[in-house]
């Protein structure tokens, strides 16, 4: 073991990006529970099967056979290499080297899958990075994706790249100083790959090698703690979330809107021939405040609909099965998610500047981010709840923000109004008495 | 054809004392739209042929509150379920047949959280399920051998997961089921849903009716079938915007049974 100045820049900067990271974990936890209580406590087995078939398993990936199939490799790649980050970490904060190989031929599959699996991030990482920016595919051009969320997919994706270099001129350098029997370099570890990249390190000197070889290995441990920090502001974030996220997911009929309890119980009381209808409503708690219909802002959605909009990758998969959308309509689904989330960090800094409370910014999520317009072209078809790979569920947010248009400010399309008078008088959407409603029988 | 529809109400078998097996849901747009009104009959006729004891309710059903609910108002839908809610516990119904995906979704799902817990099918269930016991025997007739694509509507496909009981029933009338590119899970809404049926569509470059019609169209069907009557209002609209209301026809799939089995 060599402990030395080394190992101690390792750990701060491995404890820095870990003190980062849990702090921006517990805001963002602060955030989602500023949300409405929802129940999704039950069910605990079939929420466990959903996720590991959509989350584990990402079922609904390969709807799409080329990213499904090319994100498989990524997220596989991704989870496996970071059992090298273990090694990494014991190595470093002790000064050992690649500590794991006391597991032998264990050892030796392990790093010749890591290699393998190095090459196939990068090719698919390459390919995204072309759908992106060459062939331009729609999904990741429409409007929301102004240009922060397509710097961020790209920064991603580069850094990925950037990382598995890193991490396979490591294993070059180390292969080679390996086989000249290197102080410090004991044999250790298989290298499919390293062993092909062997020959452009081969006219390096020993010490040019063991630069390569530290770099690389600073490179690769610092990026990942960068990554990890960098992942939390980003839409990057659902490979965390995407698994909380799936597990409460609504395993109910989609086309089961909620039942709102609060309407319940005045429509109730309109139908008790008991009740007085004169009566006094019965005092309010103190300090309560009067509950809103629907939802004006993010604290009225519920704490799944915030955990969505943390988790949304930004994929595009909802809006482009949009019927709305596909139509040139102002609605995106994914804006509608991204929306929620982007309002939802700026109360969240509301909260943090003004020590805890949020002071009124004169803005809301319905009308500053989300306009009626869009929210009147949905068609509740649910092609975005199907569409999407985590399970987001952008139509619930399109209907609590619908009810608070029409029952906070009384505002809907003319002819939606319309039905409403018509529905209520006549007992069906159009003007027709109810007195006719049994007429087909006897017609022709 | 010709035979008179043999219809009771639940008010009629109330007063005779007898039990109706099934309460059948027309809806509104099955009591008011002319289109509609066609299909409601061809149900009864199917209804009517395996002799099948049925009622409705007549005058004494309500919109169930489906558009006031996808609207955002939730009084408006709640009023409207307690109603209908009174009227079917009152008949003490249990089981009901409806004719429109719609109707299907919110008094299956959604009325029991208000007091109305009933079994509900929707009507291509049942005729799955007529067919499937031997109770309605179907041949082509004049469909056989005709090409008919089957437009998934969201509250009945999507909504709640029912994707095979028209196809099955389809596929008996000997034709070529032809499937569009969006189907099933995939498929495309016909931009009725969500009370789009009673407002203009907000501005865009197309209207979804007409989209869906031209990814029907591509298949050169005979028939487009439909299992909700306002896809069947939206897709007759498109099909014939798109000038090819002589070549291809917009049919529910009760009354493709209907006519095949010339009732
Ligand atoms: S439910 Fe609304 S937002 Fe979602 S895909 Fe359908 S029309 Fe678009
Ligand atoms: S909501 Fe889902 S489908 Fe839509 S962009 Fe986000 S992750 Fe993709």
């Amino acid at each position: 073991m060599h402990f030395g100045v080394s190992n101690i820049i390792f750990l701060v900067v491995f404890i820095t990006a870990i003190v980062l990271f849990a702090k921006r974990i517990m805001t963002i936890t602060r955030n989602i529970k500023l949300g409405k209580g929802v129940d999704r406590s039950d069910n605990a087995s079939e929420r466990l099967s959903t996720m590991l078939r959509v989350a584990v398993g990402q079922s609904k990936m390969v709807v799409r056979p080329v990213s499904g199939i090319l994100h498989i490799l990524v997220y596989v790649g991704f989870i496996i290499i970071n059992i090298e980050l273990l090694e990494i970490v014991i190595d470093g904060a002790l000064g050992t080297h690649r500590v794991l190989s006391v597991l032998g031929p264990l050892y030796d599959l392990l790093i010749a899958s890591f290699e393998i699996l190095a090459v196939g991030v990068i090719i698919a990482c390459v390919v995204f990075l072309i759908r992106r920016n060459i062939i331009k595919l729609k999904r990741f051009w429409s409007k929301e994706m102004t240009s922060w969320p397509r710097s961020d997919a790209n920064i991603i994706l580069i850094t990925e790249i950037a990382l598995m270099c890193a991490f396979l001129s490591m294993d070059t350098a180390d292969f080679v100083l390996q086989s000249r029997g290197a102080e410090h370099y004991h044999e250790a570890g298989a290298y499919p790959v390293a062993s092909l990249l062997a020959p452009l390190f081969n006219g390096l000197s020993d010490s040019a090698l063991v630069f390569v070889e530290r770099f690389g290995w600073w490179f690769h441990i610092i990026g990942i703690l960068c990554f990890l920090v960098y992942v939390t502001y980003s839409k990057h974030f659902h490979i965390m979330l995407a698994f909380p996220n799936v597990y409460f997911s609504n395993l109910k009929s989609k086309g089961q809107f909620n039942n709102m309890e609060s309407v319940k119980k005045e429509v109730e009381l309109m139908f008790d021939p008991n009740a007085d209808p004169y009566a006094a409503p019965p005092p309010a708690e103190e300090g309560a405040v009067p509950e809103k219909f629907g939802a004006r802002d993010v604290t009225d959605l519920n704490w799944k609909q915030l955990m969505d909009s943390y988790t949304c990758t930004e994929c595009g998969r909802c809006t482009s099965n949009c019927p709305a959308n596909i139509t040139g309509k102002k609605l995106s689904p994914r804006k509608i998610v991204m929306d929620t989330r982007d309002r939802l960090e700026e109360v969240g800094k509301n909260i943090d500047t003004n020590g805890g409370e949020f002071k009124d910014d004169g803005k809301s999520l319905l009308h500053d981010y989300i306009t009626p317009e869009e929210l009147w072209a949905c068609t509740t078809c649910n092609a975005c709840t199907e569409a999407c790979p985590v399970n987001i569920d952008p139509l619930s947010i399109i209907v609590d923000l619908r009810r608070n248009l029409v029952m906070e400010e009384s505002s809907a399309p003319s002819e939606l109004v319309a039905m409403f008078t018509n529905v209520e008088n006549n007992s069906a959407p159009w003007q027709f008495s109810p007195t006719d409603r049994f007429n087909w029988a006897q017609e022709d | 054809m010709s035979e008179p529809l043999k219809i009771k109400t639940m008010a009629d078998c109330m007063a005779a004392g007898e039990t109706p097996e099934i309460l059948f849901w027309v809806g509104c747009a099955g009591s008011f739209d002319d289109r509609a009104k066609k299909i409601t009959k061809a149900i009864v006729r199917i209804l009517n042929h395996v002799d099948m004891s049925f009622a409705v309710l007549g005058t004494e059903e309500g919109c169930t509150g489906d558009p006031a609910k996808r609207a955002g108002n939730e009084f408006l839908f709640q009023m409207q379920a307690f109603q209908n809610i009174q009227v079917l516990n009152g008949y003490e119904v249990k089981k009901i047949v409806t004719g429109c995906p719609h109707c299907f979704n919110t008094l299956k799902n959604e009325y029991p959280d208000l007091g109305g817990n009933y079994e509900v099918i929707h009507h291509t269930q049942l005729i799955q399920q007529l067919i499937d016991t031997g109770k309605l025997k179907v041949e082509g007739g004049a469909f056989k051998g005709k090409k008919i694509t089957y437009h998934d509507a969201c509250y009945l496909g999507r909504a709640n997961d029912e994707y095979e009981a028209p196809r099955s029933v389809i596929e008996k009338l000997d034709v070529e089921l032809a499937e569009m590119k969006r189907s099933r899970a995939n498929g495309l809404c016909c931009g009725a849903g969500g009370a789009q049926m009673f407002k203009e569509a907000e501005e865009g470059d197309k209207e979804v009716n007409i989209e869906r019609a031209e990814e029907a169209l591509e298949l050169s069907p005979n028939v487009v079938a439909t299992a909700c009557p306002f896809c069947n209002t939206m897709m007759t609209d498109g099909v014939k915007l798109k000038e090819q209301e002589e070549n291809v026809k917009v049919y529910d799939v009760a009354e493709l049974i209907a006519n095949a089995n010339d009732l």
